[in-house]
């Protein structure tokens, strides 16, 4: 029989190893599946890594992939550390791109940094105010947050819809030939363009250092700061912040608004930095906000890793796009995302716990897994 | 008479909610048990496109095809609930990171699509769908023909499902069982209960269910494989059972209604009226949470709120 029990001390090296070691496992998982439908899998592995970091021009690309992660996951993290289940990052995220684009149209005209900077906070501030509502419904009468902040990510995608396809509204293309034919966002001024930075073939979008710079804010919140001390004491046990005096309502209205506001700036970078103009289909499609999630959980809420695991992701997804259509198997890359995901989450048990085989006392007697009728 | 708003929005709406009641049914089997699948649109793909797959390659009648279609999508969706029950009973994994794990693995841009490349389904119709039951005369009835009579087989077999599954949660001393790992294991366990087993079999079956969702896309409303082709179906659902307050009656009810509001915009351009869809589509989900508010209050949320061990693992302390 198997037990399994809570390691009493947590091995360091345990933490480098098992995800590593887990990656492997997945890969290995995925050679199998390609190997049983007839693809060469140690080819289609090497274009998958060719498209997502070494060709040229990748880099750039998976850059690109991996910033709306970058937040979303940062979004994420945040709320999660203090167990609070915000899930409402994609929509969250579809708010800033609203709030963003309009604020980015509406200053045509107006100096680019601060037209920009403007950007940016309306984008953080149309993301909290949808995180609000979830987080204040948590606080005050203590509804579930996971379902409330899902059921707003619909509602944010409808908006956004209607606001392109299904009506006449600020944020629309009404005059181009083009939009007559197929509805599309107005194109944001030149000067609400995010700059970016060439650095030896790679491109730097603000949008992306912002995310960096957002992560060492948040790393510094959370390791250094009243807040952050008091935000995981009532993460590990909401009573005992409440006994000592901690107003665990606001902290929990604040971190799910800053949570929004994270996402929110996603938003708006995807206005700013890529899109340029507001992008109902590409941005509902993409699931920024769900992926996000899992990003978080993979590089277990820590800022830092928040970034480099929205990197290898934003790597796959890119390769992804890049290898669509080829003679390259569809759908691998959602395979191979979901095996690591699955790998990785799996593996963690081995962090925290530690499996021992004991003879089982008497009666044998397996708890399968069988189907219900 | 039949032509009327409210009987072609009925109609369709009945037609729409199937797949939303079907993996809704098993998400709340799921949910009963204390296990939050959020993979619901994975496992519905993938039973959508290996049910479609029966069809095409299977020689046989055309009731026994579809037969066979509906058994392996189920088995489909249960093996992918399958990795979910692994992850999150056996392994203790987030609940909520694992099923969206799922959506990513089997999901538009993951499995579902590879199978349907893989296997060639795209761009073909299906050979055998599901076709309305009922001779022509009572389809014809004013009102309820096209509403109850003039619908696929795949819909009178939901309404068994929710008889059946209403009984057996309620009436049922294994229902009792699972309501009791749903909401309290470490009584359960104490009672002699097995969670385990019990949180794998309801993730399982709701698998099945939620395979058989997707079936119905692809053998009855589609008719034929396209990635994607549930369009987020799978998150309806998760948003249904919860305005269903976690009971089978009421995902019927909801689910109708859910599928007449996605209908009624359509139904409405028919009319000569112009309104924007998104207006009615929204309408559920703020429904859902308005609904969620309104039974947060203790004693509301003993009776009709979400099962209280819903997303947490159950680990038994031992000495």
């Amino acid at each position: 029989m198997i037990r399994i029990e809570r390691r009493l001390q947590q091995r360091r090296w345990l933490s480098v190893a098992v995800p590593l070691v887990s990656i492997i496992v997945a890969f290995l998982v995925a050679t199998v599946i390609l190997l049983a439908t007839h693809h060469p899998p140690l080819h289609s592995f090497r274009r998958l890594v060719d498209a997502a970091f070494l060709a040229n021009g990748a880099l750039t690309e998976t850059v690109v992939s991996a910033t709306p992660l970058a937040f979303t996951g940062l979004a994420a993290a945040v709320a999660f550390r203090m167990n609070l289940f915000n899930i409402g990052g994609e929509g969250q995220l579809y708010a800033g791109a609203i709030t963003g684009a309009t604020v980015g149209l509406l200053l045509a005209g107006a100096p680019s940094p601060i037209a920009i900077a403007l950007m940016m906070v309306a984008g953080a501030a149309g993301g909290a105010v949808l995180a609000a509502i979830p987080g204040i419904l948590r606080a005050f009468l203590s509804t579930n947050e996971i379902i409330t902040s899902l059921m707003l990510n619909y509602v944010a995608a409808l908006v956004i819809d209607y606001l392109i396809f299904d009506s006449h509204s600020y944020l629309r293309d009404t005059k181009g030939f083009e939009a007559k034919v197929f509805p599309q966002g107005k194109n944001l001024p030149s000067e609400a363009t995010w700059p970016n930075w060439p650095i030896h073939g790679l491109v730097l979008p603000l949008g992306f250092v912002v995310a960096v710079g957002l992560a060492v804010v948040i790393w510094g919140l959370y390791a250094r700061t009243r807040f952050g001390f008091e935000v995981q004491v009532i993460g590990d046990s909401a009573r005992a912040g409440r006994y000592a005096g901690m107003r665990t309502r606001r902290k929990i209205l604040a971190v799910m608004c800053l949570s929004g506001a994270i996402a929110g700036l996603g938003g708006a970078s995807q206005d700013g930095d890529f899109r340029h103009q507001l992008d109902p289909r590409g941005l509902t499609q993409a699931n920024y906000g769900y992926t996000g999630i899992v990003v978080a959980a993979l590089a277990r809420y820590n800022p830092f890793a928040v970034v480099l695991i929205a990197f290898l992701l934003g790597g796959l997804q890119n390769a992804g796009y890049a290898l669509q259509g080829a003679d390259f198997p569809a759908g691998l890359v959602g395979v191979l995302q979901g095996l690591i995901l699955f790998c990785v989450l799996g593996g963690e048990l081995f962090v925290r716990y530690r499996i021992r085989f004991v003879r089982r006392p008497r009666k044998a007697e397996t708890p399968a897994a069988e189907p219900a009728s | 008479m039949n032509n009327s708003l409210l009987v072609v929005v009925l109609a369709s709406g009945v037609a729409y909610g199937t797949p939303l009641l079907y993996a809704a049914l098993g998400e709340l089997l799921a949910e009963r048990s204390g296990v939050l699948n959020l993979g619901v649109e994975g496992m519905m793909l993938v039973g959508a496109v290996m049910g479609f797959w029966t069809v095409q390659r299977v020689h046989a009648s055309s009731a026994l095809a579809l037969i066979g279609a509906i058994a392996v999508a189920a088995l489909a969706g249960a093996a992918m609930a399958g990795i979910h029950a692994f992850l999150v009973v056996t392994l203790r994994a987030n609940q909520i990171v694992s099923g969206l794990a799922l959506t990513i693995f089997a999901g538009v841009a993951g499995l579902s699509s590879y199978l349907g490349n893989d296997l060639n389904l795209a761009a073909s119709p299906a050979r055998h769908q599901f076709q309305e039951v009922f001779p022509k005369s009572l389809q014809d009835l004013p009102v309820i023909g096209p509403i109850v009579f003039g619908q696929s087989g795949l819909v009178y077999a939901s309404w068994a499902c929710v008889l059946l599954l209403a009984l057996y949660l309620a009436r049922t001393r294994a229902g009792l069982n699972v309501r009791a790992v749903g909401e309290s294991p470490a009584a359960a366990d104490a009672m002699g209960i097995n969670v385990v087993r019990y949180r794998y079999a309801h993730t399982l079956a709701g698998g099945a269910f939620a395979g058989i969702g997707g079936a119905t896309y692809s053998l009855s409303i589609t008719p034929q494989w396209v990635a994607g082709l549930t369009q987020g179906a799978g998150w309806i659902a998760i948003a249904l059972v919860i305005f269903a307050f976690w009971r089978p009656t009421l995902c019927l009810v909801g689910a109708y209604f859910f599928g007449s509001f996605t209908a009624l915009p359509f139904a409405l351009q028919g009319h000569g009226v112009t309104v924007a869809p998104e207006l009615f589509q929204a309408l559920p989900y703020a429904m859902t949470v308005v609904a969620l508010v309104l039974v947060s209050s203790r004693a509301a949320r003993l009776r009709f709120g979400a099962p209280a061990a819903l997303g947490l693992p159950y680990v038994r302390e031992e000495g």
